[in-house]
């Protein structure tokens, strides 16, 4: 009997072809005539997605793609030169900056808060004491019941149960704020852990991302971790009060966190931090997030959309930030980007 | 016979270079799976060298992960893997070979067949399918197991598993605390729920490899069995069983590889904490969690740091997997009893 050498060989070619003619699809949209493509911080991109996409339906030709890879994933596509824009929590260090052929500008675009999200049934206002959550994430508070907490608290009745930090397994912008927060107001926390995107913590488990911190709060009885106000908002989990520079206890929502970047001093670069804001009604915990520009792009024409989307971004689009859990930019702040936006070419 | 008659006739020249054609596309896709392989254990190894020339041996062997610091070791990791690996490997293999039996030897078939008897439809052209059906069911529920994403089991782990686990772990913790496997109290995410969702989660692969060895065992020798007065169970534990055990190991060390590498499932629920400790309630990590969790943000001098973490797990596995191998060859050119 001879076997039909074809039987076996189409099939293969087939495949072959198949999968040669998949390539090249993907492109939602044919015959934009400006395609932007961005990636970086995974924590802006709620916001930045609903800028992006109403910026394209407004203008046809222009499509806009950003990718949430994270702070140091973006930066690194930027510094590479593989993305239009990138996007960053952590900013940029000077000598990556340096690394940028044609000078990148930094610009903030929007901020949050970092809030402390728990898990006591039965207790909805918490209110933590600088004392009570730096001594929490050194792993030196350890019982609900501690001093420490109940003074902040009285009449509220806490466990005497053990607290069960979570903290962030994966390496992000969200941990590198809050512990550069905990570095600013204790110094044990400077000198050890000390401020990074993945310090080593002393205590706790680890969870990884937002999500995976807020299911392990949800689910443990005890437990406290840091998420971003956006989130928590969302998800409706508890969110404690922190002490701030000035001793009194505020509630993380838009109007405290706007004070506390409102003290930010930008420099030139539009780099500038709060990492422990000295106003009286402020959030202690609050952080711009940055868009990383080209100084000089080759395409003009890409320079131009560009332009006009971050103009978009600074005036009406604002005013998405507050329904998304973000904090609007203080007016100051938002006429000194729009001056830096023109120095992108 | 005439010379062109169909049996004589010799291939056409089309034939000929279709065949060839054939076999060099067979060969070169062969070829081109074993140097892909090759690729990337290089460009790990390479990328790795900067950080192995660096850290040396002492990354092996230290405890502390402090990129504040720039110092990194991962034996914790190593443990965490280890040890998750085995516990979970345990209790497969207990669940995973007690599946294969009862699937291999037709328990529930025969259940069937006996429900069939009883209304006197044991073979009714339909419904004397059943028993056969029944069976192939069940073996489908099981390697179905293997179809559910790694992230479904982690979540489920997280939002069912650990809250089911935690009141019996706070009891073991303040009743028999001095016991080293219980000394410290569950909180959350930890040893013990990683170990439980990755041994469901190896579980198809025992079971279908273990369930095929057994089918495999000539009948002569469960006949033979009977014929010397053995019962049912004695046959299955003393005759059957050991005659598949090459087989069923070699499930086994698939297995667990499968265990070693997998990744997002335990990112979720292992606490992922530069932990070394013996207590099941106690969070720990693992190489692939840690990987999975430091690489999306990594800089460029720590991506050789974890490069050289994915060595060492590539190292593992491969030790695992060779060491078994090994063992498997030593037991399957044993005379006794595979060659009957």
């Amino acid at each position: 009997m001879r076997i039909p050498v074809w039987s076996f060989a189409a099939p293969v070619l087939l495949a072959a072809v198949g999968l040669m003619s998949c390539e090249g699809a993907g492109s939602s949209k044919q015959g934009a005539d400006v395609r932007l493509q961005g990636a970086g911080a995974s924590f802006p991109f709620p916001i930045y997605s609903k800028w992006f996409k109403v910026y394209s339906v407004a203008h046809q030709n222009v499509q806009i793609d950003y990718q949430s890879v994270g702070s140091g994933a973006g930066v690194k596509n930027f510094i590479d030169k593989t993305v239009d824009f990138g996007a960053s929590d952590m900013a940029m260090k000077p000598e990556e900056i340096a690394r940028v052929q044609g000078g990148a500008q930094l610009l903030p675009l929007t901020a949050g808060n970092i809030v402390l999200t728990y898990n006591l049934p039965g207790l909805t206002d918490l209110k933590l004491s600088r004392e009570a959550y730096a001594g929490i994430f050194l792993g030196k508070v350890k019982k609900w019941n501690d001093p420490a907490i109940a003074k902040a608290n009285p009449g509220a009745k806490l466990p005497g149960s053990a607290i069960n930090v979570v903290v962030r397994a994966d390496a992000s912008g969200t941990t590198f704020v809050f512990t550069q927060h905990l570095s600013a107001i204790s110094k044990e926390f400077a000198a050890s852990p000390g401020t990074n995107d993945m310090p080593a913590w002393p205590v706790g488990t680890r969870s990884k991302g937002n999500e995976g911190v807020t299911a392990s709060v949800q689910t443990t009885p005890g437990a406290i971790g840091y998420i971003e106000f956006g989130y928590a908002m969302t998800q409706k989990m508890p969110m404690a009060q922190l002490e701030n520079k000035s001793g009194n206890f505020i509630a993380p929502s838009t109007a405290s966190g706007q004070a506390a970047i409102a003290s930010a001093n930008l420099p030139d670069n539009l780099i500038g931090w709060v990492p422990d804001p000295p106003v009286k009604d402020a959030y202690p915990i609050a952080t711009f997030t940055w868009l990383l520009c080209y100084k000089k792009n080759s395409d003009p024409k890409k320079a131009e959309v560009l332009r006009n989307l971050l103009l978009y971004c600074l005036t009406d689009g604002q005013k998405e930030s507050e329904a998304l859990g973000y904090l609007p930019l203080p007016d100051a702040v938002a006429t000194k980007v729009k001056a830096a936006v023109q120095n992108i070419q | 016979m005439p010379a062109d008659s169909q049996i004589s006739r010799p291939p056409s020249r089309i034939q000929i270079a279709t065949d060839t054609a054939f076999r060099v596309l067979c060969q070169g896709f062969a070829w081109l799976a074993l140097l892909i392989a090759v690729f990337i254990v290089l460009k790990i190894v390479i990328a790795a060298l900067p950080a192995v020339r660096q850290y040396g041996l002492g990354f092996l062997t230290g405890r502390v992960w402090d990129p504040h610091k720039k110092v990194y070791s991962i034996l914790p990791e190593i443990w965490g893997t280890l040890y998750s690996s085995v516990l979970a490997l345990i209790l497969g293999t207990a669940f995973g070979v007690a599946a294969a039996v009862f699937l291999a030897e037709g328990f529930v078939a025969d259940y069937a067949f006996a429900l069939l008897k009883i209304f006197k439809l044991q073979f009714h052209p339909v419904w004397g399918k059943l028993p056969r059906q029944v069976d192939n069911l069940l073996r489908n529920l099981i390697e179905l197991l293997a179809a559910i994403p790694s992230v479904v089991y982690g979540l489920w782990g997280l939002f069912v598993v650990i809250p089911l686990v935690r009141p019996a772990c706070h009891w073991l913790h303040a009743k028999m605390g001095w016991v080293p496997l219980f000394g410290t109290d569950l909180s959350g995410p930890g040893m013990l729920p990683a170990v439980i969702v990755l041994s469901i989660m190896i579980l198809p692969t025992i079971t279908a490899i273990g369930r095929g060895a057994l089918v495999g065992v000539p009948s002569r020798l469960r006949m033979a069995a009977y014929g010397l007065g053995a019962t049912r169970w004695e046959t299955i534990l003393a005759v059957t069983i050991p005659t598949a055990s090459p087989g069923i190991f070699g499930g086994v060390v698939l297995a667990f590889g499968r265990a070693l590498g997998e990744t997002m499932a335990l990112a979720m629920l292992v606490g992922n904490a530069n932990v070394i400790s013996a207590s099941l309630f106690s969070p720990a990590n693992t190489l692939a969690a840690l990987l999975a969790n430091a690489f999306p943000e990594a800089s460029p001098k720590d991506v050789g740091v974890l490069m050289y973490a994915a060595t060492a797990l590539l190292a593992i596995t491969l030790l695992v997997n060779a060491a078994g191998a090994y063992i498997l060859q030593r037991t399957s050119s044993d005379p006794e009893g595979s060659k009957a």
